[in-house]
């Protein structure tokens, strides 16, 4: 089980509290109170309206406010309505849900829950990566937990009220996290994504109106109802109000997670929090938000993490995984890494993805070997430049991004493999 | 028939959960896979009966996804997690020294058939580096002589 973060804030407070993750214990810890005032006192239009005051942006990556997501699906229709918590997380860098499951099950069940009042849903599927086998166990513990108890099934604490919650595992491919792969996954198909429109909300799960949010975002809603849009508000920045849980990796001294309110700067994350670079070394960069988002140099931490001030800087929050890299650091191997990761879980349909994520690999392979040439650099970024906003989704423009930052701010490094035929970092991580 | 009885009974369960049956294949694959360790030939056109589509429907499912096999498996599946979180701290060097252990190239198996070691990309434990999966168990925090005991304690 994962340790509790350095820091905690109302998501993860009781997290060291090994009790909190059942149900007894989040009872005692005042859980499900939010989740019976939705269904008792509320309608799902007020539900909607407060979660849509509160500013709660989905915590999956991009950003998307969940209050309007949750006003897309269509009211008053006889087809059965879909949640699916996307529950798997495998932008490289990121362990936040992971933890959220395994330390606070029911708190993302009671998120769930109050999502379904507030959009009509029957019946949520819980997508959970493969690999987080004892997570997913964590997560089918309370929701056999949630079902005994009456919260789950025919009578939602006697309200009258329908839901149901299915645990799928997935089994290895990290294009299932992208939302319309991840439904095709959940159909027992390819995770191949879909091309949109129709959206989910129309079109989703088996051919439902379907939302699907992230496992973090499900957690922040039961704080919602119990306090209220306002003191959300009292969280992070005015665009981008609310914590969000951290996991900062690499070279540093606290490795871990540590829940913080949006918009806290980031060189405080790296340096106060996660105690700065090892050994006396210097900084070199620093990815801010998963492997998709580009990087920042040393100089440019004193950013806010929030969306409105690091797309300022050309990068994003994306899902909060930082990954610090000091001085010894070579940033053609990262770039080795990171195109690798591309060139692997490309799905193939699109011939810019599966061609241009290929390509980018063999291009960095071959300067970091010493075998590149100067024009090489200006092939990568034009490679990189058509594989943005032409594909079915996203992932073809999280696997430009990353690149196009390494060029922009470590150039030199690419440049120095090119004029000395070898990689001039003898003392960076292996490949 | 390959797939037992019980199986067939929990494969049942799941697909009464499901809007339409073909929604419980991949639990089904993780069924027969706990059962045998991967989808031989038989067990692709038993599913595909019990789920009313094609073999080569199965077996194309299977192939999209890391954790299925279609081919007999070595007892236990051992990745070492090599994205840059764990390869920033020390994950290749110890994949090298865990294959000269075991005597084989990442992607191979030990000629006793009880260990396939390979890398695999980021799972979710970057902050825990360097660090392993064992079948369906994380190993965190790892250096290279507890990650050496720890296969050398597989059956
Ligand atoms: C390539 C790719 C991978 C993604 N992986 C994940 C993931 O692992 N987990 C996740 O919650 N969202 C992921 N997303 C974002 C989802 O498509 C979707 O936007 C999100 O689950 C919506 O939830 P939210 O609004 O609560 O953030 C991914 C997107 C792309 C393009
Ligand atoms: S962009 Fe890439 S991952 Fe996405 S659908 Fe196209 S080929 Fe598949
Ligand atoms: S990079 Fe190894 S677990 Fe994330």
């Amino acid at each position: 089980m994962l340790k509790a973060p350095y820091v905690t804030g109302y998501l993860t407070e009781h997290f060291a509290d090994d009790a909190f993750g059942t149900l007894e214990g989040y009872l005692e810890r005042g859980g499900y109170q939010a989740a019976r005032k939705a269904l008792r006192e509320m309608t799902p239009e007020a539900v909607i309206e407060l979660v849509k005051g509160s500013g709660l942006q989905g915590r999956g990556g991009a950003g998307f406010g969940t209050g309007l997501k949750w006003s897309f699906m269509p009211k008053g229709s006889d087809k059965p309505k879909y949640l699916v918590c996307n529950a798997d997380e495998s932008e490289p860098g990121s362990f936040k849900d992971r933890l959220l499951m395994e330390r606070g099950p029911h708190q993302m069940l009671e998120g769930i829950l109050i999502a379904a009042w507030a959009t009509g849903a029957s019946k949520t599927f819980i997508y959970i990566r493969g690999e987080y086998a004892f997570p997913a166990d964590q997560v089918e513990r309370a929701v056999a937990e949630a079902y005994a108890k009456g919260y789950l099934g025919k009578n939602v604490m006697k309200t009258g009220f329908a839901h149901d919650v299915v645990v799928q595992r997935g089994a290895g491919a990290y294009i299932c996290g992208e939302e319309t792969g991840l439904l095709e996954s959940l159909e027992g198909k390819k995770g191949q994504p879909r091309k949109k429109p129709p959206f989910p909300a129309q079109y989703g799960a088996f051919g439902m109106p379907t939302t699907v949010n992230n496992v973090e975002t499900f957690s922040h809603v039961p704080h919602i109802l119990k306090k209220g849009a306002e003191w959300f508000r009292g969280f992070g920045t005015e665009k981008s109000p609310g914590t969000t849980i951290f996991g900062v990796s690499g070279h540093v001294a606290r490795p871990g997670l540590y829940e913080l309110p949006l918009g806290t700067r980031l060189d405080e994350i790296v340096f106060e929090h996660a105690g700065g670079v090892p050994g006396g070394r210097k900084l070199k960069g620093v990815i801010p938000g998963g492997m998709s988002m580009p990087i920042l140099p040393a100089g440019q931490l004193d950013v806010p993490m929030a969306n409105e001030f690091l797309r300022e800087r050309k990068t994003m929050l994306g899902t909060g995984g930082i990954m610090v890299m000091d001085e010894t650091t070579c940033m053609v191997r990262v770039a080795c890494v990171i195109s690798y990761f591309f060139r692997d879980e490309s799905c193939g349909q699109c011939t810019q993805c599966r061609e241009g994520t290929g390509w980018m690999n063999k291009i960095i392979e071959r300067i970091e070997r010493g075998a590149g040439e100067e024009a090489d650099l200006g092939i990568l970024l034009d490679v990189a430049a058509k594989m943005e906003g032409q594909t079915i989704c996203a992932f073809s423009d999280a696997a430009a991004w990353p690149v196009q930052g390494l060029l922009r701010h470590f150039r030199g490094d690419f440049e120095a493999h090119v004029r000395e035929h070898k990689c001039p970092f003898p003392e960076s991580f292996e490949l | 028939m390959v797939i037992s009885a019980a199986s067939r009974e929990k494969i049942a369960l799941e697909i009464a959960k499901y809007p339409k049956p073909r929604g419980a294949l991949l639990p089904a694959l993780h069924l027969v896979h706990a059962e045998h360790g991967h989808v031989s030939p038989e067990a692709a056109r038993e599913l595909a009966q019990i789920f009313e589509i094609r073999p080569f429907e199965v077996m194309e499912v299977v192939s999209f996804y890391n954790m299925f096999f279609a081919t007999p498996q070595p007892r236990h599946q051992v990745r070492v997690c090599t994205n840059l979180p764990c390869s920033l701290r020390g994950a290749r060097d110890l994949l090298h020294r865990l294959e000269a252990h075991l005597g084989v190239h990442a992607g191979g198996a030990t000629a006793d058939g009880r260990i396939r070691i390979g890398h695999e990309e980021c799972l979710g434990a970057c902050a825990y580096a360097p660090m392993m999966r064992v079948d369906h168990q994380y190993h965190e925090d790892l250096d290279v002589e507890r990650a050496k005991r720890i296969l050398d304690a597989l059956d």
